[in-house]
């Protein structure tokens, strides 16, 4: 039952409203589908941001994708909690942490052992509407684990217009989507984000998008 | 069936001569592929490709019925609006008010369906234009008020209020049995412009020495602005008796005005593309370049062919 909603959702809906009322300018599209498990790392401007995300894929390879969210969100009433894992399917991430011997990482690790492509958002909250926030490190500890997994940065622009954080109306607007290329963990932490953080830099001047207010 | 080819005649036969124009299109784009590998046609063959997809949603959606046309042109406006709003600069509260907008588009086009003429001319320029100040004011940031006002307004007459003449057409009084219908004059609209289009790219190409506006597009010269027009008059006049009423001088002066009007329509979206520094308006229509690109002339050529039309019959 589920399963059939998930279907619905993505591939008649999400797919609909990505191509009648967004609209997509995506460039390199083909860095996306070059390797089988991947992490996507993006900016995070809106709920939009998964949806368009995972509609970017088809059906079935969609089906391996799951996106990293906020536990305390998203698991917070029976609804929202329903929708994040059966129609989603989410891989919850605390973000405070409780404990020091309870590793935070676990369900993203747990994830990726499985074979899962995992969404991530480094900025950890959707924020200000189109203004790019220094990425957490959080990231850094997990690839280092994985070090064999590509990252792929994605730098979106236009969703946080469509619908920025606290609105529920969405108001029709093109999103620039900008694909980097694929990179891996290159043996130190600071390298890495160095990294993440230049590419996402340079993606996002590749649009030269005015600040918006 | 046959009832409806026989009242119709005349526009599947031009239709089916459009389809002949892309399939000859097609044909010499293969051929120049083969014979001269070294040139780059993969422009040219998106291009050709996303015509076919055009022509053929138009062909359906005009061939069909009143409805369906207006269903075409509401998204076509929708797209247009999309990507106007995509590309000015607009604040974070101006949002509501872009809504406010999009709700603009059925409601415009469903005058025309309502047989409301008064009510279509002065719905955008009126009450759209009262209601977005307004709304603007109620918002309650003065900061960047005029521009977004400005914009906005804009907007809304260059992607709903003129293109919506096209869908107009329908409210020009005919004569029945002639053959002639507002299908023939969307068609003789629609095709002069895109024909102008073309003829002033391959007359500026061909014998283009001095440029019109420099500053705006330095690729307008003399020789294709008037190589273009008067290729457009006497396209115009040989075309006129088969999908208007107009007589001989009359489709001149449609000839004339499309010609003109498609002109400045190209670039009037070319200098505001300039004062955006961008190139093409999106990526929409593949080989194109955004709908904007495409729909650019007819924001001037569909107000000024309605309204002349206007002029001598009613």
């Amino acid at each position: 039952m589920n399963s059939i909603l998930r279907y619905i959702w993505f591939e008649i809906f999400v797919k609909g409203v990505v191509l009648v009322v967004l609209g997509l300018n995506i460039r390199n599209r083909c860095r996306l589908h070059r390797h089988k498990q991947i992490i996507l790392v993006a900016n995070h401007n809106s709920h939009l941001d998964t949806l368009v995300l995972m509609s970017l894929f088809p059906y079935k390879e969609m089906n391996n994708i799951r996106p990293v969210a906020a536990m305390d969100y998203f698991l917070e009433n029976p609804v929202r909690r329903w929708f994040a894992e059966k129609i989603v399917r989410i891989v919850p991430l605390s973000r405070h942490l409780r404990s020091v011997r309870v590793d935070p990482l676990k369900s993203c690790s747990d994830a990726l052992k499985e074979g899962y492509s995992l969404i991530l958002y480094p900025e950890g909250t959707r924020g200000n509407p189109e203004k790019l926030k220094d990425f957490k490190t959080g990231i850094s500890h997990l690839l280092k684990r994985f070090p064999d997994i590509v990252v792929v940065p994605v730098f979106m622009h236009g969703l946080g217009k469509a619908l920025p954080k606290g609105e529920f109306l969405l108001v029709p607007f093109y999103c620039d989507i900008f694909v980097g290329e694929p990179f891996f963990w290159q043996g130190d932490r600071v390298e890495f984000m160095e990294t993440l953080n230049q590419s996402m830099n340079d993606l996002a001047k590749q649009g030269d998008f005015k600040a918006w207010n | 069936m046959i009832d409806f080819l026989r009242a119709n005649m005349n526009l599947v036969i031009a239709i089916g001569g459009v389809f002949l124009l892309l399939i000859i299109a097609t044909v010499s784009c293969a051929i120049l592929k083969k014979r001269k590998p070294e040139n780059d046609y993969n422009e040219l063959g998106l291009r050709i490709r996303t015509w076919w997809i055009i022509v053929v949603i138009f062909a359906v959606s005009l061939l069909s019925c009143i409805e369906m046309f207006l269903v075409f042109m509401v998204f076509a406006s929708f797209l247009a609006m999309k990507e106007y709003f995509s590309l000015i600069p607009t604040r974070r509260v101006d949002r509501r008010v872009l809504l406010w907008a999009y709700l603009a588009i059925p409601i415009q086009y469903w005058w025309i369906y309502d047989d409301w003429f008064g009510m279509f001319i002065i719905f955008v320029p009126v009450y759209m234009f009262l209601l977005i100040g307004l709304r603007l004011v109620l918002v309650g940031q003065t900061e960047g008020f005029l521009r977004s006002a400005g914009t906005i307004h804009w907007g809304l007459m260059m992607t709903v209020f003129s293109l919506s003449h096209i869908a107009c057409l329908y409210l020009i009084p005919l004569d029945e049995g002639t053959g002639i219908s507002w299908k023939t004059l969307v068609f003789y609209l629609m095709f002069l412009t895109q024909i102008n289009d073309v003829a002033q790219y391959v007359w500026g190409k061909s014998f283009g020495k001095f440029k019109v506006i420099p500053h705006i597009s330095p690729n307008k010269t003399v020789a294709g602005l008037v190589g273009g027009v008067v290729s457009t008059i006497i396209l115009a006049v040989v075309l006129g008796p088969f999908f208007t009423p107009l007589n001989f001088c009359q489709s001149m002066f449609a000839g004339l005005i499309i010609g003109l009007g498609g002109f400045f329509g190209d670039i009037t979206i070319s200098a505001l593309k300039r004062d955006l520094k961008i190139k093409d308006s999106g990526s929409f229509l593949p080989g194109h370049g955004g709908i904007l690109d495409r729909l650019d002339s007819l924001t001037f050529t569909a107000p000024l062919f309605l309204h002349f039309l206007r002029y001598i019959y009613t």
